[in-house]
């Protein structure tokens, strides 16, 4: 008789969803889907509201990316007051966003690897999970739980003294920032006590990279396999193909590299991104019109972000890079474990950008605001950690938001997600009855390579926990699993 | 002694920024007191980070709304032993923060959870009346009872009873 498999909920992945399994008679896994079962539109609650207000208020969105949502909205409401999109802004103000930035991306990234993913690969997908959790890494690994720790405290700082404060911070306002960096900032940033510094930030970045390679080469069958299958991807790069997480145009590659999306302008987003709505879930999944819903599909994100670059414009970062991209002899990467490869290469990055721009003395300028031809619609988009983060805004003549457009990274990644999920169901789950540690783990470990952050993606607040269950054919549940 | 209290929670959610506004209303009143040995810090919520903020304190009272059934506000003794690995891991408890700061740092400083009673969790910002309410009790009682007591540890062993 055919069977079903519901995983609820997923551990170490911000949000709630729940992964359904259908097994057949012959007890092959026949369909998965990943659900995100909560829904609150957020996107309605700001309707009405003064545009000024918007990078603060959709902070309120998550308490995991607030920065990324803060920035994005800002970029849009930089169209709106007419300050151009992205190259408009003064040095300071543009470099302030950027510090800001890539001290999310820095701690973001850190925060995965160390916290979430590395328990996974220090002590396997089928270890005990009272003992694959960063306590575990603590208790064994001290030295690299401690780093984690640190590299995340540096990120949280740098937002901190860009953004004004830690809780809805206020440094990006449309046209610019409200505040400088002070000498004793960029000092204490550039030059502070080991290990809250920006070289040494860099040496751990390294060390990391180390890590996942050193890890990569004992168990490339794992790695390279698991979660495996070939998509599109989709980034913002500079115009000039270099990898720029704050600004840039649209570009995708396909599963062999031929660009399928030029570089095109994000306030046309429209033109060439539509979002399908299915029945079974409250995430949308968005598609490249021109390809059409069934193959239109991209991924987003660290993989997505060094398969659809030229290059990257630091040294470090650029060194491993070139060896990532040798790795497929240039092609594009469609292994989903290698983007903790990429998510480390990013961190590397953003720890470079990081000393760079504090090396920067426009970080000093009191030149922070432009303001010109009001406008009544704006795009905002930026790479956010987890992926290519849209923000859309239309505005009244009496300065009240008539309508907003959220695409965020995880909602981009919903389809390789599911991909992922019915890869590893297919390998883990066929010819099972019961869903047991290892299986539960191994479907979590493919959904938490892409760091997704349900909240988000569905625009609703609080906790949303995630159960796997397994039904037969009749929907008769066979085993679930559940995790809070 | 060196004391930190910490608020967490999103003030974007109504009283699921009661832990905020009470660290921020402290740390005014500390300031026009002249108090120097009580330290302040807020997040969205605790993180692993954490571990290191903690351990340069004696005692940590970190602040909180609460869903709890509890009159206004309350304390309850934080235990590292408590912690828990929970589902999503980019958030994590207080007895989370101190079995880390145990485990890396070799240190762990006595701590308590500050429980504030929230009526409603929605996308707006303001406290409800009702929490305005629990939060000028809790304040009243930290700046009357505890702060100025020469064993706070005490006074907080002797506050915990009831708390869930």
């Amino acid at each position: 008789m055919p069977k079903k498999i519901t995983i609820e909920p997923v551990t170490r992945v911000e949000g709630h969803g729940k992964v359904t399994i259908h097994l057949d008679d012959e007890r092959n896994v026949v369909q998965s889907r990943l659900h995100i079962v909560e829904f609150r539109g957020f996107e309605r609650f700001i309707q009405g509201r003064p545009y000024w207000e918007a990078p603060v208020l959709v902070q309120r969105l998550c308490g995991i990316c607030p920065v990324s949502h803060h920035l994005a909205a800002a970029k849009a409401m930089d169209v709106i007051v007419g300050a151009g999109t992205g190259e408009g802004l003064t040095p300071a103000g543009e470099k302030m966003r950027r510090l800001m930035h890539y001290g999310q991306i820095f701690q973001s990234h850190v925060l995965h690897f160390f916290h979430l993913a590395s328990p996974d690969l220090l002590f396997g997908i089928d270890a005990d999970p009272m003992v694959r959790n960063i306590i575990g890494v603590a208790m064994e690994h001290k030295e690299l739980a401690v780093q984690g720790v640190m590299m995340r405290k540096f990120g949280q700082e740098i937002i901190e003294v860009t953004a004004g404060k830690k809780i809805h911070g206020t440094g990006a306002i449309p046209g610019g920032i409200n505040k400088n960096l002070t000498p004793e900032e960029r000092d204490r940033f550039l030059n502070g006590a080991d290990p809250l510094n920006a070289g040494k930030m860099i040496e751990w970045a390294e060390e990391a990279i180390d890590f996942f390679t050193s890890y990569h080469a004992k168990n490339k069958e794992f790695i390279d396999n698991f979660a495996a299958f070939p998509s599109a991807h989709l980034s913002l790069v500079r115009e000039d193909g270099a990898m720029d997480l704050y600004h840039g145009v649209l570009r995708a590659v396909d599963a062999n590299g031929k660009v399928i999306l030029h570089d095109v302008d994000y306030q046309d987003y429209l033109d060439y991104i539509a979002e399908e709505v299915r029945s079974w879930t409250y995430m949308k999944f968005p598609y490249l019109k021109e390809y059409g819903k069934q193959t239109g599909w991209y991924r987003v994100g660290p993989l997505a972000r060094l398969n659809t670059c030229d290059f990257i414009p630091t040294p470090r970062a650029q060194k491993a890079f070139e060896k990532f991209r040798a790795y497929t002899n240039g092609k594009p990467n469609n292994m989903s474990m290698h983007m903790h490869w990429a998510r480390l290469i990013e961190v590397l990055h953003a720890g470079e950008m990081i000393k760079q721009l504090l090396e920067d003395p426009d970080l000093q300028s009191e030149d922070l605001v432009v303001k010109g031809e009001r406008q009544p619609e704006g795009v905002g988009v930026i790479e956010a950690p987890r992926g290519t983060l849209f923000h859309h805004y239309r505005v009244s003549e009496q300065d009240q938001i008539t309508m907003a457009n959220l695409i965020v990274s995880t909602t981009n990644n919903n389809e390789p997600m599911n991909r992922a999920v019915e890869d590893v169901a297919k390998k883990y789950l066929t010819g099972q009855e019961e869903i047991k540690e290892g299986m539960l783990n191994a479907v979590e470990v493919a959904i938490r390579a892409y760091d997704p952050c349900l909240s988000c993606a569905t625009h609703a607040l609080g906790k949303m926990p995630l159960k796997i269950t397994l039904l037969d054919s009749n929907g008769k549940v066979l085993d679930k699993k559940i995790k809070s | 002694m060196r004391s930190l209290f910490y608020g967490y929670g999103n003030p974007g959610r109504r009283d699921d920024g009661l832990g905020i506004a009470f660290v921020e209303k402290l740390e005014s009143w500390c300031h026009e007191q002249g108090i120097d040995n009580v330290f302040f810090d807020s997040n969205y919520q605790l993180n692993i980070e954490d571990a290191d903020t903690i351990r340069h304190y004696d005692l940590v009272v970190f602040c909180d709304a609460s869903q709890e059934d509890i009159p206004d506000f309350c304390f309850g003794k934080v235990h590292p032993s408590e912690a828990r690995i929970e589902f999503s891991m980019h958030a994590v408890s207080p007895a989370f923060i101190l079995d880390l700061a145990g485990k890396l740092f070799n240190t762990v400083p006595a701590a308590w959870l500050l429980h504030i009673k929230g009526e409603t969790w929605e996308f707006k910002e303001g406290l409800t009346n009702k929490a305005e309410k629990n939060l000028k009790a809790a304040l009243d009682f930290v700046m009357r009872e505890l702060i100025p007591s020469p064993d706070p540890l005490r006074i907080l062993k002797e506050t915990c009873h009831s708390c869930p």
